[in-house]
């Protein structure tokens, strides 16, 4: 199966080091004191740190390149194995799912700017866009909740469409300046409009789907935890979905064509390349996962308001995938749990969150400028394997 | 509507038109020196602000009365501050992202934005909430029917514009504006006739970031109010002045600047829904300027044809 050049690698440090990871978490989620998780953040960091040194990591990651898969369910396994760790403490399953949710939004907005490179400051706009479709749905409507969910990606691509001629024509700084001149009219529109509830936002009824209420306590049995367990079921589907829907796309000829357009614009249109159909594809299914990622926000939260899509928050998404890396869709992963987690563990940092991930973006700009987990280069032999 | 109410229309938008076209002059300096876009200028702006309202507060403790002397001290203190504060931007932040990918450049500065602007929220004493800008110019006014011209306003406008003009002046006709277009148009070139890059540099991040104090002042004193967060709101409409205008273009920056003024204005007065829809206006006229225009009303046309 395996046709990478060198010698085949074994799939166990991968496989060794998820558990690790997970139960890593589940700690750090689940212990109260400051203290304590200040000492596992320390004793982390600092494995990390011994780990690197002895070179585990890089082990670690080979395999895990080189068992694609095996490492995703492993990963897969265990968010599901901590999730039911916590089935009984809704705050700990309100993290995770907004964790996914946020991970999610930024496969979308990586799909733009990692993949073929178009900059989108205006990422927490589409998803509000997603939020308010779903809210607007749900409470005129009794459309199915599964189609409201897609209905939300649908509206944003569309509102997204509105701008694809001032993006593709401009490049640059000049296009930099269409999606945050977007996210500033966007969040202004909402606050000043009345029939969308103005400053005070909507209420959005819970998801239901195929009659199973989301919003009440699971009991299955024996078994019984909080009904968020419901919404971080569904929101881990959508994002393995949308995970695998983005890596099918990169190493797909579609991924090659967008690469090639990201790192050569002039050159890709020399071979013939269509450029702008390529950025219209990456920027429309950038919106569209930003869309569904909103009507589902919307529908778990019930209650959504413009305050929720501000430029900061656009630029929070973009941080993250700038943190994990441009493209890399595990750095993604990564980046968004260390900025969510990290200061809802530390409820003294509450206050100051927005000044330390602008502290954190910089100086990883500063001294890391590929980000945490950097996307590796294209490897040809992944394009045929799939076939042997 | 009559004349006055024109005339009363007009004047507004010149005093807007004046904040944003001081953006957008230090917008339109930086991407010349360096082809980067600061972002932090707005917050750049805030902090001038509250440096002032700092130092107001200090000179009312020391118990100085004069009105005028406090006006000019703060002004000074804050568009000194600024200067010193843009020079440190530069030297720690942007020249050493010389040429990494643009984009790095900007999103660094938008979070040295938050940055600063959150440091103010924080640590300035009660920062969240927003603070009574005092009225340090005399309250005169004379009024003509509906049109009402305040004396204070008027000396804004007139400095303003001076600043403007003395600023396109030292760019076009001294050594020192002749090094920084060199710089623009030439890096190397201009590295090779002996002129110090560095030096140019920081002299131009100086004056963009106290015309922002400057422009922060004028702000402070026609609202009677500062907050933690205006700067963000006018960087977002000076970098658009300054990208509608063409980056690097010091008059396309003071049209853009005025532009997006009459266009706020022009919704608030003329559209047929509530004048609240103005700035969804303005934003909305500029994305369609960008689409008919890719590098602004007077930038240089790119071309790139397969």
């Amino acid at each position: 199966m395996n046709q990478h050049p060198s010698a085949p690698v074994s799939c166990l440090p991968a496989l060794l080091a998820v558990p690790l990871g997970a139960v890593f978490m589940a700690l750090s989620l689940g212990s109260e004191s400051q203290g304590l998780v200040f000492g596992l953040l320390l004793g982390g960091s600092m494995g990390l740190g011994l780990a690197h040194h002895l070179g585990w990591l890089d082990r670690a990651g080979c395999s895990a390149a080189a068992w694609p898969r095996t490492f995703g369910g492993a990963v897969l396994v265990a968010v599901a194995g901590v999730c039911l760790w916590f089935h009984d403490d809704p705050f700990v399953l309100f993290l995770i799912a907004t964790v996914l949710v946020y991970t999610l939004a930024c496969f979308g907005l990586n799909i733009q700017f990692g993949f073929v490179g178009v900059v989108n400051f205006a990422g927490a706009s589409f998803v509000g866009v997603g939020c308010y479709t779903a809210a607007i749905l749900t409470k005129h409507t009794a459309i199915p909740h599964l189609l409201v969910l897609l209905a939300g990606g649908l509206a944003a691509a569309l509102v997204g469409s509105i701008l694809l001629i001032p993006v593709l024509k401009t490049r640059g700084h000049y296009a930099a300046l269409v999606t945050i001149a977007f996210a500033l009219l966007f969040k202004i529109f909402l606050e000043v409009n009345d029939v969308m509830g103005g400053p005070q936002g909507l209420k959005s009824s819970g998801l239901k789907v195929l009659g199973w209420d989301f919003n009440r306590d699971v009991s299955l049995g024996p078994f019984e935890g909080s009904f968020y367990l419901n919404y971080v079921a569904m929101i881990l589907a959508l994002t393995v979905l949308g995970f695998i829907l983005a890596r099918r796309l990169e190493e797909s000829w579609i991924g090659l064509k967008l690469d090639a357009v990201r790192l050569d614009e002039l050159g890709g249109a020399c071979f013939g390349l269509h450029v702008p159909r390529w950025k219209i594809t990456a920027f429309t299914i950038g919106n569209f996962y930003c869309g569904v990622v909103g009507a589902f926000f919307a529908m778990m939260l019930g209650y959504i308001a413009p305050s929720n899509f501000a430029f900061g928050d656009s630029l929070i998404l973009i941080s993250i995938i700038t943190l994990g890396g441009l493209g890399s869709l595990w750095g993604t992963v990564a980046a968004t749990a260390i900025v969510i987690l990290l200061p809802e563990k530390f409820q003294i940092l509450q206050e100051y969150r927005f000044l330390l991930y602008a502290a954190l973006v910089i100086v990883i700009l500063l001294f890391r400028p590929q980000g945490l987990l950097p996307r590796p280069l294209r490897r040809y032999a992944m394009l045929q394997r799939d076939g042997s | 509507m009559d004349l006055a109410l024109i005339a009363q229309h007009v004047v507004n938008g010149l005093m807007l038109g004046l904040i944003y076209a001081l953006v957008a002059v230090g917008f339109t300096l930086f991407f010349g020196v360096l082809d980067i876009i600061k972002f932090s200028h707005g917050d750049v702006l805030t902090c001038g602000v509250f440096t002032a309202f700092a130092a107001f507060l200090g000179l009312q403790v020391l118990g100085l009365e004069s009105k005028p002397l406090i006006l000019v001290v703060i002004g000074v203190l804050g568009m000194a501050g600024m200067a010193v504060l843009g020079v440190l931007i530069a030297r720690v932040l942007v020249l050493p992202l010389k040429g990494a990918p643009a984009l790095n450049v900007l999103l660094i500065t938008l979070m040295l934005g938050t940055v600063l602007r959150e440091s103010i929220r924080l640590f300035f004493p009660d920062g969240a909430n927003p603070k009574r800008f005092p009225a340090l110019l005399p309250d005169w006014s004379h009024s003509w029917g509906r049109f009402t011209l305040r004396f204070d306003n008027t000396v804004l406008l007139i400095t303003g514009l001076l600043l403007i003009v003395g600023v396109q002046l030292i760019i076009k006709h001294t050594k020192l504006g002749m090094a920084i277009r060199a710089v623009s148009q030439d890096e190397e070139t201009a590295k090779v006739m002996g002129i110090n890059f560095n030096l140019v540099v920081f002299i131009t991040f100086a004056i963009g970031s106290a015309l922002a104090a400057f422009a922060g002042l004028v702000s402070g004193l026609y609202y009677n109010e500062i907050t933690f967060n205006m700067g963000l709101l006018l960087g977002a409409i000076g970098f658009s002045a300054a990208a509608v205008g063409g980056f690097g273009n010091l008059y396309g920056a003071i049209i853009g600047g005025f532009l997006f003024a009459l266009l706020q204005t022009v919704g608030a007065v003329l559209l047929p829904f509530a004048s609240a829809y103005k700035d969804v206006f303005a934003f909305g006229i500029i994305i369609v300027i960008m689409a008919l225009k890719p590098t602004g009303l007077l930038g240089e046309k790119e071309t790139q044809r397969v």
